[in-house]
């Protein structure tokens, strides 16, 4: 199996390209535009045959011309990140709605103001409802992986949705590493060419996308999505089983379990900051502490089911978020605490807000957040819900 | 409908999805305005006074559906099927050969 030290970006472009998508639409946008700075270089050097890339003038033509492609039935493919992805947003709904597997990396980035392009989850989870399902990448290897899996699942006949593949501005999109891509052949092999489920070149029948869907027939179309949202949580789990299977590198859980079946206190979170939160617990671990690290992998479908077994064992979940819905709390802890209460399982929860516009969060940090969580389970109350845990104060 | 331009395009049967199973996955052919008659919107219809017309088309070219077809005489006649009432033929017609009249339904 070939190894190359790439980037993260760099890892979205290869994905792209051993994917055999047929049409890339993008607007260059920190920290996302070595990506398809990479994919150019494909197309400028021959490396890649039946790849158009068309230059548009911003990320909503980027959606639109994707959108555009999709529906004749080729395999498209963009990226963005952060205020780019904001002015996608009303063609996210288009894409989502009209069933197209258009496959997009989302490089996470604070948003603005003030300006910022370093690492924050809320461009992404800002688009939680838009019908797209959402994987958060912990390293470079799983940029790779997430976009060849993500076509596989999009396209998939009970699926036909867009998938959003979420990595970490910087901390992933421009360090290397090393990343494990299969031959070519294999991947063809994985990912056959795609099957739609209309294209709009079907000159014999013509017919019209996104009619006006009167009261009449809305609501059904709305739930088609939603049924098909749940399908993919079967189908997310059969193509990392086949994944694992296939290359090595098993995505059959859409929780990543790490040394979890005995913990009292578990760390969820998303994205890179989990890599450091699995350094900690093994530091942790080593101290005696009995912890564990529950990744989410996928937050759209969100994996309420792994969630409540995960919850039935433990005493207490530190939710990281590196991300915060004003008003309310983080988006994660939200969403894991909903899902937690009309069930049994009722572990202490609490939302330590963390990393926001890049801020650090060190192994040391997670030990803090260890040593409070075990006051809390301790005293069996919580000090309070929400902890802004970086405030200078 | 003979016109001008040739025969008027069939029109179609409207579609209606009994449940939620018979609906396509996604949101195509849910039939164009063959099927979906917009004329049910109308609250006044245009009505043309034959005599008063000079056959100047400007409602034809006014009409924004288009709903107002040139007959084989070379006389105009509304689609009630999708004019929606807006009345801009009448207020155009140079003659005032068209009338808005409430409709009765």
């Amino acid at each position: 199996m070939p190894k190359k030290v790439v980037s993260g970006n760099y890892a979205a472009a290869y994905a792209a390209k051993h994917a055999r998508v047929e049409v890339v639409a993008a607007y260059p946008i920190t920290p996302q535009t070595s990506i398809i700075e990479k994919i150019a270089e494909f197309i400028a050097n021959g490396e890649v045959e039946n790849l158009q890339y068309v230059p548009v003038e911003s990320e909503h033509s980027a959606m639109a011309a994707c959108i555009g492609a999709s529906a004749t039935g080729a395999r498209a493919f963009t990226a963005t990140s952060a205020q780019g992805l904001a002015l996608m947003h009303e063609m996210l709904h288009w894409a989502a709605g009209a069933r197209l597997p258009i496959v997009m990396v989302d490089v996470n980035r604070a948003m603005a103001p003030p300006w910022s392009v370093w690492d924050d989850q809320t461009d992404s989870l800002s688009q939680r409802d838009t019908g797209w399902l959402q994987f958060y990448a912990e390293n470079n290897q799983e940029v790779y992986d997430g976009v060849l899996m993500a076509f596989k699942i999009a396209e998939h006949e009970k699926v036909n949705l867009p998938v959003m593949v979420v990595e970490s501005a910087f901390i992933l999109s421009h360090t290397y590493d090393v990343v494990d891509m299969p031959e070519q052949e294999e991947i063809d092999e994985f990912l056959p060419p795609r099957k739609p489920l209309y294209t709009l070149t079907d000159f014999e029948n013509p017919f019209s996308v996104g009619a006006l869907g009167t009261p009449a027939d809305y609501y059904e179309f709305r739930y088609k999505i939603a049924k098909a949202m749940e399908e993919a949580k079967k189908v997310i789990k059969e193509v990392g089983k086949e994944y694992g299977e296939r290359f090595g590198r098993d995505y059959s859980q859409m929780i990543e379990l790490y040394k979890t079946d005995d913990a009292e206190i578990v760390f969820m979170g998303m994205g890179s900051l989990m890599g450091t939160v699995k350094e900690a617990v093994d530091m942790l671990r080593s101290e005696g502490y009995k912890v564990g690290a529950a990744k989410v992998r996928w937050f759209r479908p969100f994996p309420k089911e792994e969630l409540y077994e995960l919850a039935k064992n433990v005493e207490g979940i530190a939710v990281l978020d590196r991300n915060f819905s004003f008003g309310q709390e983080g988006i994660l802890f939200n969403e894991s605490k909903g899902v937690l209460y009309n069930t049994d399982a009722k572990p202490i929860m609490k939302n330590y807000i963390v990393g926001l516009g890049g801020r650090d969060l060190t192994v040391n940090d997670v030990k803090t957040i260890a040593k409070n969580m075990r006051e809390i389970i301790q005293k069996g109350k919580l000090d309070r819900e929400i902890e802004w845990y970086h405030l200078k104060r | 409908m003979n016109t001008l331009f040739g025969e008027k395009k069939a029109k179609s049967e409207k579609i209606v999805f009994k449940s939620v199973d018979e609906y396509p996955e996604a949101p195509i052919t849910l039939g164009t305005t063959l099927s979906n008659f917009t004329g049910d919107w109308r609250t006044f219809m245009p009505v043309i006074d034959e005599s008063k017309c000079i056959k100047c088309y400007i409602c034809w070219k006014f009409c924004p559906e288009p709903a107002i077809y040139i007959k084989e005489d070379g006389y105009t006649a509304v689609d009630y099927d999708y004019c929606k009432g807006c009345g801009i033929c009448a207020n155009e017609c140079p003659t005032k050969a068209i009338t808005m009249v409430r409709e009765e339904k």
